[in-house]
């Protein structure tokens, strides 16, 4: 095998077998992700076009809130962090299963509490008549953001299974590379983060 | 414990990484909070930053660098060739559509 | 409306006036798709194949079945495609100031269905199913790199192309021909289903097409046998590679706006109405973002193919194989670059409109490459005109031709001029049939005893050819001047009588494309009833050059015996002539492989997909849901089972390449000269 690594935690020295068998699925869920990529490169232009299509309707001032943004913000960068601990426990205390199983919970609260503020956030913009039916700039918006909102919703539904998967199976190889990929997946929505609370809520607060 | 030194140069990756982001968060969000800057000044700290996390993570969740697999960076450039040309164009053709309805 | 609550929850807006009974055309067409789906069902209940198809072919998920069912699927979307096409002909050539056969609703649905048919479901499953036969085989691996995925996107691509032609039966298809702009397209001027149908079968093949790109992709970039460096990969396979990398970054645009589309239709969104802060013009963006490359999607695999054929059947080396592969590079980044031409005319400023046009010219450099190459792989070769023979020179010709006026097309004050005319019709059906679908054919009579074991009728064959050739230059060409003359496109009615002797010749060309379908069918079915007279069970029918002819017609399961070491571009030529093709190896060189279990999972999505996609378009929420849940349902239960695959052991393996190996040398060789006699039975003689 060549010395070069594979994107997110490489099990190299710690379990070759899986590290080989996972080299094909991850540049295959790696490929799945710059095309998932593309998608939200094409909701962001479509943002950053109708931006200012209000139709009379609610603005981004009207409707966007700087301290949930925030603290949604905050909520996800940890949760890459604490998927990297998840990863970590996985390649060097593979025996102590409770390393991983505790890190992916505190991973899945995360998500789930970000997305707790997320649909709060839609419900007090409703409340404000900033729903997506009311002009062009938010149905872009609600576009943009709800998608990053499902891709998050998928994967917690993905922790979940990988818990119900690891009581099953213990930690095989075919779980491992499930979880790699979970991570891959995971960092990736964080970097779609950041665009989104650049574009959309720091542009839109200036 | 060549294990543990190991694990522990892991560890350090991800922290650091989490450090850079909050940081590159923190930024840009007091600056909007507290009208730090002008607005265009504002928005390029906010893009420049922006970008700048967008490499950080790359570089300490995924792990994406000089030593990585060729196919996966052929791939995240390839991606961002189309990524820009799509994102570019996009806003170029459009633009431009609006300025000549005004 | 006036129906009941609960009808209204079991049935959404299902009711009597759905079914075709409104016209007699619509009435004939759903009942003749009805009865041969059912005298389908019936022919194989009386034969008791139902138990053999399922465990054989739908479950399966080996690459090469998969491939062929794509095809099958293609021929028969083929079939209704050209139908249409004859249909809209004929309505041009008799509404000349009159209103002809056809009401106009009625033509707006043909020139929807059949441009989505052609684009969608004949020529993206063609190449897909013609890639995964092939490119395994060609790189010298045992399947493509995940099984199951490709079966997945076979049967979503299905449950796309059922929506198509349910829609024929229940309900009425969108008029908005196949781009589907809106704002026509948007509820208040379309209320009907018609753009919903659209929309999902568009979105269930294009995330079979992203999978399958995906696909292609990591196998040829991880599976490649060992020595097959990309500088050595047959050039099917390269411009594969090219259109699978096409696929993961061009379907997302075309997902991403009929899904927006689909928003503003079913909760009232304003991406692209009139009002309320909506851009239409984004919708041109955002679809020809993937269009464009989509073109290039459909043309790169035909490349291919015509670059296999020349040199096989020219006995020679491929010419220029480095400018062929760097040109097929170009032309994939290159096809980004240019989406714009197809809306000039939206209004944009003179500088933009002439980056494009200058953008779009260069393709035009890339191309004309590949033609040279070509050319000169025939140039003092040993010429041999089978079918794909055939196929492969009357593209050419025809093809430059429909070059010439593309660049016509990408001058923006020309393009002005003749902008939703019939020249453009002209000039993509130039470019589509003689690219993509005789590249498509071409590959299909070629690689058909590879995937079968027996060759296809020769005389039928080439008649099929000369009757699309003949007939696509009488059908098109005539819209040329037309277009010239300012005949506009998709008109149901002709109010200027100067135009109606082109129409008379388009008419004739349509009838002869007709035929040419006709011999295409005859030509298998006369094949497989003389199957036994061409059987080539051997191997190598044409002295073929690249590896997926190492093996016998048809290839084993696991595709080879052993896996080669790769020295040459053309590896199967460089072991024919280095003596070592049919030598069996020693004992150690086999060793026991795992290959992929039959699986039910995405036959099951696939009809999940359709049942919620129908579900979707009628607003019938609780079978939408259904749909979604059991789609998931299934991949989230598939990921439960552990137990994937089966073995196939080292003796297996060199019991069968042993049995086969006696076979060849008991076996007499043919020269190419009598490679289409009944003595070929796949061993070439090695040429002095």
């Amino acid at each position: 095998m060549s010395e070069q690594k594979h994107a997110g935690i490489n099990l190299k020295n710690k379990d070759r077998d899986t590290h080989q068998q996972a080299e094909s699925p991850l540049f295959g869920f790696w490929v799945f992700m710059m095309s998932d990529a593309v998608i939200f490169a094409l909701l962001f232009a479509t943002y950053g076009v109708m931006m200012h299509n209000t139709a009379g309707g609610p603005g981004t001032h009207q409707s966007f809130e700087l301290k949930s943004a925030f603290i949604e913000t905050v909520l996800l960068l940890v949760s890459s962090f604490t998927f990297g601990m998840a990863s970590l426990s996985m390649k060097y205390r593979p025996e102590r299963l409770r390393h991983l199983v505790g890190w992916l919970i505190v991973t899945l609260l995360l998500g789930m509490t970000f997305l707790g503020f997320e649909l709060h956030d839609f419900h007090s913009m409703a409340g404000k008549g900033a729903v997506p039916h009311r002009s062009g700039f938010l149905s872009a918006f609600f576009a943009l953001v709800s998608t990053h909102g499902l891709h998050v919703a998928s994967g917690c539904v993905w922790t979940i299974i990988m818990l119900i998967q690891l009581g099953v199976f213990g930690l095989s190889d075919q779980v491992k590379t499930r979880i790699m990929r979970l991570g891959l997946f995971w960092h990736f929505l964080d970097i779609i983060w950041v665009g989104i609370f650049s574009v959309v809520y720091l542009q839109g607060l200036l | 414990m060549e294990n543990h030194a190991e694990y522990r140069k892991e560890l350090r990756k991800y922290a650091t990484g989490l450090g850079w982001a909050l940081l590159l968060t923190a930024i840009p969000f007091a600056v909007v909070a507290w009208h730090l800057l002008s607005p265009v000044w504002a928005l390029t700290l906010i893009f420049i930053l922006g970008l700048t996390q967008v490499v950080a993570h790359f570089k300490y969740f995924l792990h994406i660098g000089r030593s990585s697999h060729r196919d996966d960076l052929n791939l995240l450039l390839f991606s961002t060739l189309i990524v820009l040309l799509m994102v570019g164009g996009t806003l170029v053709v459009l633009f431009n559509l609006h300025s000549r309805m005004v | 409306m006036n129906a009941s609550p609960l009808w209204h929850f079991f049935f959404g807006e299902l009711n009597y006036n759905s079914l075709p009974f409104y016209s007699p055309i619509a009435t004939i067409g759903a009942g003749a798709e009805v009865f041969g789906a059912l005298a389908a069902i019936a022919l194989i209940t009386y034969l008791g194949k139902w138990r053999y198809i399922w465990k054989e072919w739908l479950t399966s998920l080996d690459h090469k079945k998969i491939g062929i069912m794509y095809v099958m699927l293609a021929l028969v979307m083929l079939s209704r495609g050209v139908i249409e096409g004859i249909m809209m002909r004929t309505q041009q050539a008799m509404a000349i100031n009159n209103p002809g056969y056809l009401p106009p609703e009625h033509f707006g649905q043909l020139f929807s269905t059949h441009g989505t048919i052609m684009i969608f479901f004949m020529a993206m499953p063609f190449l897909t199913g013609l890639i995964n036969v092939v490119m395994p085989q060609q790189i010298g691996a045992r399947d493509v790199r995940f099984p199951l995925l490709n079966a997945i996107s076979l049967w979503m691509t299905v449950a796309g192309a059922g929506m198509i032609l349910i829609s024929l039966v229940i309900g009425k298809f969108s008029t908005g021909g196949w781009s589907g702009y809106p704002p026509y397209t948007e509820l208040h001027t379309m209320p009907s289903v018609g753009p919903d149908y659209w929309i999902w079968a568009l979105t269930l093949s294009s995330i079979g097409t992203t999978l399958t790109g995906l696909n292609f992709a990591v196998t040829i970039y991880k599976e490649r046998a060992p020595g097959m460096s990309f500088f050595k990969l047959p050039l099917f396979t390269w411009t594969s590679l090219c259109t699978s990398i096409l696929m993961i970054f061009a379907m997302p645009p075309l997902t991403v706006c009929t899904l927006m589309l689909a928003l503003d239709r079913y909760a009232d969104f304003h991406f692209f109405t009139n009002g309320m802060g909506g851009d239409m013009m984004n919708y041109a963006n955002l679809f020809w973002l993937f269009g464009h490359p989509e073109v290039y999607i459909l043309i790169l695999p035909s490349f291919g193919v015509f670059s296999e054929v020349f040199a096989t059947f020219s006995s020679k080396r491929l010419y220029g194989y480095k400018s062929l592969v760097i040109a097929t590079m170009v032309i994939a980044v290159l096809s980004f670059t240019v989406w714009l031409h197809h809306f000039f005319t939206m209004g944009q400023s003179a500088g933009v409109n002439a980056f494009f046009g200058i953008a779009t010219m260069l393709i035009g450099i890339p191309t004309g490459v590949k033609i040279y190459d070509w050319m000169l792989t025939m140039y003092r070769g040993r010429v041999r005109l089978t079918t794909p023979m055939l196929y492969s020179v009357l593209f050419m010709v025809l093809f430059v031709i429909g070059g010439l006026t593309g660049i016509i097309l990408a001058t923006p004050p020309v393009d002005f001029q003749l902008h939703n005319t019939t020249f453009l019709v002209a000039h993509f059906h130039n470019m589509l049939i003689p690219g993509t679908l005789f590249g498509m054919l071409a590959g299909y009579n070629f690689w058909f005893p590879k995937a079968f074991g027996f060759r296809l009728n020769e005389a039928l064959g080439k008649l099929s050819a000369w009757c699309f050739g003949i007939g696509f230059v009488l059908a098109f060409f005539p819209l040329y001047f037309t277009g010239i003359q300012g005949m506009p496109r998709r008109a149901q009615e002709i109010y200027n009588p100067a135009f109606a002797p082109y129409m008379y010749v388009a008419e004739v060309g349509a009838v002869i494309l007709g035929l040419g379908l006709f011999a295409l069918i005859a030509q298998l079915l006369v094949s497989l009833w003389q199957h036994k007279r061409t059987r080539v069970p051997l191997g190598d029918p044409w002295d073929a050059r690249s590896l997926e002819w190492w093996s016998p017609c048809p290839a084993p399961e696991m595709n080879f015996y052993t896996v080669p070491k790769v020295h040459d571009r053309d590896q199967f030529m460089w072991m024919k002539e280095h003596g070592s093709a049919y030598v069996l190896p020693d004992k150690d060189a086999y060793e026991d492989i795992q290959m992929p279990n039959n699986s039910a999972t995405a036959v099951v999505m696939g009809a999940a997909g359709f049942v919620g996609a129908f579900g979707l378009v009628w607003h019938i929420w609780w079978m939408a849901i259904l749909g979604l849940v059991v789609v998931w349902g299934a991949v989230i239960a598939r990921s439960f089972i552990t137990h994937t695959h089966h073995t196939i052991s080292a003796d297996q393996l060199r019991d069968q390449h042993k049995a086969w190996l006696d076979k060849v040398a008991a076996a007499q060789p043919v020269s190419r000269d009598h490679e289409t006699d009944p003595t070929n039975q796949g061993l070439a003689e090695v040429a002095p």
